[in-house]
């Protein structure tokens, strides 16, 4: 592809993506009132995608990852986000330089 | 300095570390696939959606047609609709134009920080937001050309374990989500959906595949023997 075009196709990719960031918000705000199962549905949205971008990670990977999860999941139940990054991140170090894993 | 820039700024931080090592993958691997640093750049700053960016170089190095890498982006973000709908209700006091540009910076870690901010009744001004978008916009586009100047020089990230920071990441903004209704099986449906779409339709599909499953499963749950558009009117006075 010559450069030109690559630039086009960027620019185009760009506006799709943010057709997808307004879209949503422009097909919401056209109904008067939210059925209430469309708002638990639209309540469930953080928890239903953020998960999809950390099960798989747990899922697929060897037990180097699966602890590091584990070990950060424990820890966020009391203590801030950066804590737990840490306590993750030194628990997949730790399998991996340490026990092989 | 204003509370809510001091706060976007080091929230906007938190995510900018976390996100920096893919923004140099994204870099290294763009010019390894025959992008100039300029185009690697241009993608981070205007498309900015990290996983749809890796999807696009990886098609611009085959001979596929133009419309259809663009339509691949397009189905890797389309979750973000879900996230402009989830969000409406919390930015009702921004004006057209700010709404306008809040929606550009409507990524993963933005969405799920302004909801959590939302649900725990701290206002969800646009100073916090742009704060926070700002400081992760530019340290996207920062590291990402980074990547694309030293990428070579890049050694293995799984020696550092670069590479779990990002599930961790996401899997604390989760569970910081456990006390809603529904949370369990929603997670649980989302966990198989995207396993499932991991394995049998292959990535970055699943996201989308599990988003939906979690998605479904939050709208055929019984619903609370409270309306739940009280609940909603009380938040909003709160």
């Amino acid at each position: 592809m010559d450069d030109l075009s690559i630039l086009w196709l960027i620019l185009a990719a760009a506006l799709a993506t943010y057709a997808t960031r307004v879209g949503g918000y422009v097909l919401i705000t056209r109904m008067r009132t939210l059925p209430p199962r469309l708002e638990q549905a639209l309540n469930a949205v953080p928890a239903a995608v953020l998960t999809t971008l950390w099960a798989p990670a747990f899922f697929t990977n060897g037990w180097d990852v699966r602890l590091a999860l584990i070990a950060a999941a424990l820890v966020s139940l009391r203590y801030p986000g950066l804590i737990m990054l840490a306590a993750g991140w030194a628990a997949a170090m730790l399998a991996r330089h340490l026990f092989g894993l | 300095m204003n509370k809510d820039i001091v706060a976007g700024l080091k929230g906007g931080a938190v995510i900018a570390l976390s996100a920096s090592p893919f923004a140099v993958l994204f870099g290294a691997v763009a010019v390894d696939n025959g992008l100039t640093v300029f185009d690697a750049a241009l993608m981070s700053a205007t498309i900015y959606a990290g996983a749809s960016q890796l999807v696009g170089i990886e098609l611009f190095g085959q001979q596929v047609a133009p419309w259809l890498i663009v339509l691949s982006i397009f189905a890797v973000n389309f979750r973000h609709i879900l996230y402009s709908a989830a969000i409406a209700r919390h930015i009702r006091g921004y004006s057209l134009l700010q709404k306008a540009i809040a929606f550009f910076f409507l990524t993963d870690p933005q969405f799920a920080e302004a909801i959590r901010r939302a649900e725990q009744g701290r206002p969800l001004t646009f100073t916090w937001y742009m704060a926070f978008a700002l400081v992760f916009y530019f340290s996207w586009l920062f590291f990402s050309t980074l990547g694309a100047w030293f990428g070579s020089m890049l050694g293995d990230p799984k020696a550092w374990a670069i590479d779990v920071l990002l599930p961790i990441y996401f899997l604390g903004l989760v569970l910081a989500f456990r006390r809603k209704p529904g949370f369990y099986p929603v997670v649980a449906a989302s966990m198989v959906g995207s396993v499932a779409g991991y394995y049998f339709v292959g990535s970055p599909w699943h996201v989308s595949i599990g988003a939906i499953c979690g998605v479904l499963v939050a709208a055929l749950l019984p619903l609370p023997a409270q309306p739940v558009a009280a609940e909603v009117s009380e938040e909003a006075a709160s």
